[in-house]
């Protein structure tokens, strides 16, 4: 991204998307801090974002590591690698 | 030039010794049983093809996790097919004088009180699930590998063969809509 202070709508919801990774630089997050300062609509969807960001950490979890196929898929799984063997 | 090879390949047990390793590694991907079981019986039938190019320097299961990795990339081009390639955002006028401003049925409209959101209800939980499932795969994919498995950018960009500016695209897609998704569902109920 470029160095000019003032950025459009769609450069500060980039930078707000970023952050939500906590992976926006300083100086993005100060040129984002002024965008939502004069821009309404970018504020409503930083405001939104973040909500979207804790709704997603305090209900979204990693997939289980546990499945697991069943013995008898594992027998038919195995039969069919070994049928390309021969 | 050939170094001692430290590990052999053992297909008559693969089954068995890492069928469930691998549809672990797939799921978290592509979220779907089914497909996932899918890929990992192609995996096996990959490694047997390639057999012959197996040196012996890296352990059975990680040379299958790299041939496992070839073919989630090669689902995800299928589906993240030319056609419908994220390049652009698709909220924003894309050039003329508004460039880079809302367009504004695609703004965001307030909730009014999004810093008091109650997130902590049980009953948000089946939304949000509700609202990811709507996603299309494409960016679920990415969307879940970000977000909930926490990878890092640049993993998630090697893995899938994206840059990082299409993930981003990708990314506010998938989080435009979920906002609008959890909109309707819930917050502006």
């Amino acid at each position: 991204m470029s160095n000019k202070f003032f950025i459009n709508c769609d450069e500060a919801t980039a930078i707000c998307d970023k952050s939500q990774y906590k992976e926006a630089t300083f100086w993005e997050k100060v040129k984002l801090t002024y965008h939502l300062f004069i821009c309404k609509k970018c504020g409503t969807y930083s405001k939104q974002n973040t909500v979207v960001t804790k709704v997603c950490n305090k209900h979204l979890h990693k997939c289980e590591t546990n499945h697991q196929f069943s013995e008898q898929e594992k027998t038919e799984l195995q039969e069919n690698i070994s049928k390309e063997i021969e | 030039m050939s170094e001692k090879p430290l590990h052999k390949l053992d297909p008559n047990n693969w089954a068995q010794k890492h069928a469930d390793y691998l549809f672990n590694y797939t799921i978290t991907r592509v979220n779907n049983e089914d497909l996932a079981k899918d890929i990992v019986q192609e995996t096996f039938f990959s490694g047997l093809k390639a057999q012959h190019n197996y040196r012996g320097q890296a352990s059975e299961r990680t040379w299958l996790i790299s041939i496992l990795k070839r073919k989630v990339i090669d689902y995800y081009r299928k589906i993240n097919s030319k056609k419908g390639k994220a390049e652009v955002k698709m909220d924003f006028y894309e050039d003329g004088e508004r460039k880079g401003s809302w367009i504004e049925e695609r703004a965001p409209s307030s909730w009014g009180n999004e810093a008091e959101m109650d997130i902590e209800n049980e009953e948000l939980k089946s939304a949000i699930d509700r609202c990811v499932d709507f996603l299309p795969e494409k960016y679920r994919m990415v969307f879940l590998l970000k977000t909930v498995q926490n990878y890092e950018t640049e993993e998630i960009c090697n893995e899938l063969g994206i840059t990082a500016s299409n993930l981003w695209v990708i990314i506010h897609r998938a989080r435009h809509q979920l906002r609008k998704c959890l909109e309707e569902n819930w917050f502006a109920k």
